[in-house]
């Protein structure tokens, strides 16, 4: 048996691969329960960089997204309508599916695109790891929730927001940047956060489906399924995933709500949005 | 299924395609939609009913039921969702099982759990030992609809609370006026007009559990997902129908599936919402009212 000290020497990087610790998980009888908290304690890693990239890229993405939606121009608005129709419509776990299948059958030994004076090659191999081929998923994803967020909170700037900033003679990028933007941001980022939250729960599905877990390298709920269907006592290892997300999520609410505070900061007091945990899961 | 499927290897695309489409197997996955739809039907009136009590626990003046309404829904709601869908029929069945356990063999010295094994005597074994294969999926799939109810029904509660405490005062007040006790105000007043409040939380639950259902396939049961995975393989010149890696076909079918469920049921639900809204104190009753008029 290990002590809690040796587990967590051999497994606390134990996520990063197999070069990163103990080579193998533990098996059988053999399992402790700081192995058990420490293994999936290490998965973590892959659920904060799965989360916290396609948060991070996804909102970029959302709010090109967003404001073509909210374009008067169709060429622009029913391509991000369609976009945010097909991912918000679909269940995420067959994405997965689909776009790993997909991603499979592209040729291992990269894509040639001429360019005419230079030959572009697009390296796909990566493509078919959840590292980057999960994460392409998941960001799209997010992208299309979130963007369907934004475009509601540009629904509903107030008029006079606008009006004045016609007043000044503000017109496209600088009127985007200095009105638009900052308004839109405020008013969708108590949903925004719950997005975020739904995005971090949702990770657990990257390993869940097709993506394969190479070096038995995964997130924090693969490990806690590894755990149960060893010890077959499911009243061990998925509470204690339970409270890694509880806090996470809790992590995830306190940091949303600085910027929120920031964002509402010229506001008076009783004007501001609060942000309420409201969970809508499962995608 | 036709009769010139005989010997696929010589047939003509289009008939190959024919007899391809037609296996037992591809209609063992066209039933898993069908499966999909029953699951639907299913868990959505075993939820509603689960969140109407549920909400109905935590209004409740009699402080442990209130309790025990806020723990379901608070435990279930802040508890990420896969965790609940894996844990709930692993626990449940071991806890069936336990008990039948106590009550078929009482005099059983050993321990259940040893070590990683969970131990119960051949009586209490569920479904029974050498009972066949339908029995065995009747119970997965029940097991399965539980776990669904079970989440969705603390997500439908949360709602239906929110619509009940949406309802008018005055309308309580005017009721309570009229001599009806709480639960007649509750019958006669609440239930009716809280409906068309909770219709967009419905609705969006409504598009969650669809989007769960693929998830039936962590549960090992045959389901859309796994025949998507069997039927799209790679299949080498050793089958009868050999084709390449079509997987991404077979869940680019699923995925418009789905697309075609949420996109139906949103319209389905606009249509209620304005069905509802007739005759309700509430901006959209007063256009329909006018519109009316």
């Amino acid at each position: 048996m290990r002590t809690c000290a040796e587990s967590f020497d051999a497994y606390i990087l134990r996520a990063l691969g197999r070069n990163w610790g103990e080579r193998l998980l533990p098996r059988g009888l053999d399992i402790t329960f700081c192995d058990q908290i420490i293994l999936i304690a290490s998965g973590l890693i892959w659920t904060v960089y799965f989360a916290a990239l396609a948060i991070f890229i996804g909102f970029f993405l959302a709010v090109a997204v967003a404001v073509a939606k909210f374009s008067e121009n169709p060429w622009l608005s029913r391509p991000a309508a369609t976009f945010i129709f097909i991912f918000r419509g679909s269940p995420l776990f067959i994405q997965f599916f689909f776009f790993y299948s997909a991603f499979v059958l592209l040729p291992r030994a990269g894509i040639d695109i001429p360019l005419g004076f230079v030959t572009l090659t697009v390296q796909t191999s990566a493509l078919t790891t959840a590292q980057v081929g999960g994460l392409i998923v998941l960001v799209l994803n997010t992208t299309a929730y979130s963007a369907e967020l934004f475009v509601g909170a540009l629904r509903s700037i107030p008029k006079g927001d606008l009006e004045a900033a016609d007043a000044y003679g503000m017109t496209g990028v600088t009127r985007f940047r200095r009105v638009v933007f900052p308004s839109m941001l405020r008013l969708a980022w108590p949903s925004y956060t719950n997005e975020a939250i739904f995005l971090t729960h949702s990770t657990t599905l990257v390993f869940l489906s097709a993506f394969p877990a190479r070096e038995q390298a995964g997130e924090a709920f693969y490990y806690a399924r590894y755990f149960v269907d060893q010890t077959f006592n499911p009243f061990v290892g998925y509470p204690i995933v339970a409270a890694y997300f509880i806090a996470l999520t809790l992590a995830i609410v306190g940091l949303f709500g600085i910027v929120n505070r920031y964002l509402n900061r010229h506001l008076p007091q009783e004007r501001r949005q609060r942000i309420r945990f409201r969970p809508q899961y499962l995608r | 299924m036709f009769a010139f499927c005989t010997d696929p290897a010589t047939l003509p695309q289009w008939q190959w395609f024919a007899c391809y489409l037609t296996t037992a197997t591809h209609f063992a996955f066209y039933r898993s939609f069908l499966m999909v739809l029953l699951l639907l039907a299913i868990t959505a009136p075993v939820a509603l009913g689960m969140g109407l009590l549920g909400a109905m626990a935590v209004r409740s003046r009699i402080w442990p039921v209130s309790w025990l309404g806020k723990g379901y829904v608070n435990i279930v709601r802040g508890v990420p969702d896969i965790v609940f869908f894996m844990f709930v029929p692993i626990a449940l069945g071991q806890g069936i099982e336990w008990i039948f356990h106590h009550i078929n063999c009482p005099d059983w010295d050993q321990p259940i759990r040893q070590g990683n094994d969970f131990i119960v005597c051949r009586e209490a074994k569920v479904p029974p030992v050498g009972s066949p294969a339908w029995v065995r999926d009747f119970y997965a799939f029940s097991m399965a609809v539980i776990a669904y109810a079970l989440v969705f029904g603390a997500f439908a509660a949360n709602t239906l609370y929110g619509a009940m405490q949406a309802i008018p005062r005055a309308q309580v007040e005017t009721a309570e006026a009229y001599g009806m006790t709480r639960t007649q105000a509750f019958r006669r007043v609440v239930l009716p007009q809280m409906w068309v409040y909770a219709l967009p939380g419905l609705s969006n639950i409504w598009q969650i559990l669809i989007k769960a259902t693929p998830l039936l396939f962590l549960l090992g049961l045959q389901d859309a997902v796994y025949w998507a995975r069997e039927l799209g393989g790679q299949k080498t010149s050793l089958y009868t129908y050999p084709h390449p890696d079509w997987r991404v076909w077979y869940f680019l079918v699923l995925l418009c599936f789905y697309l075609f469920l949420t996109w139906g049921s949103e319209r389905v639900f606009a249509r209620l919402t304005t069905r509802l809204s007739r005759g309700q104190a509430t901006a959209a009753g007063e256009r329909l009212r006018k519109a009316a008029a």
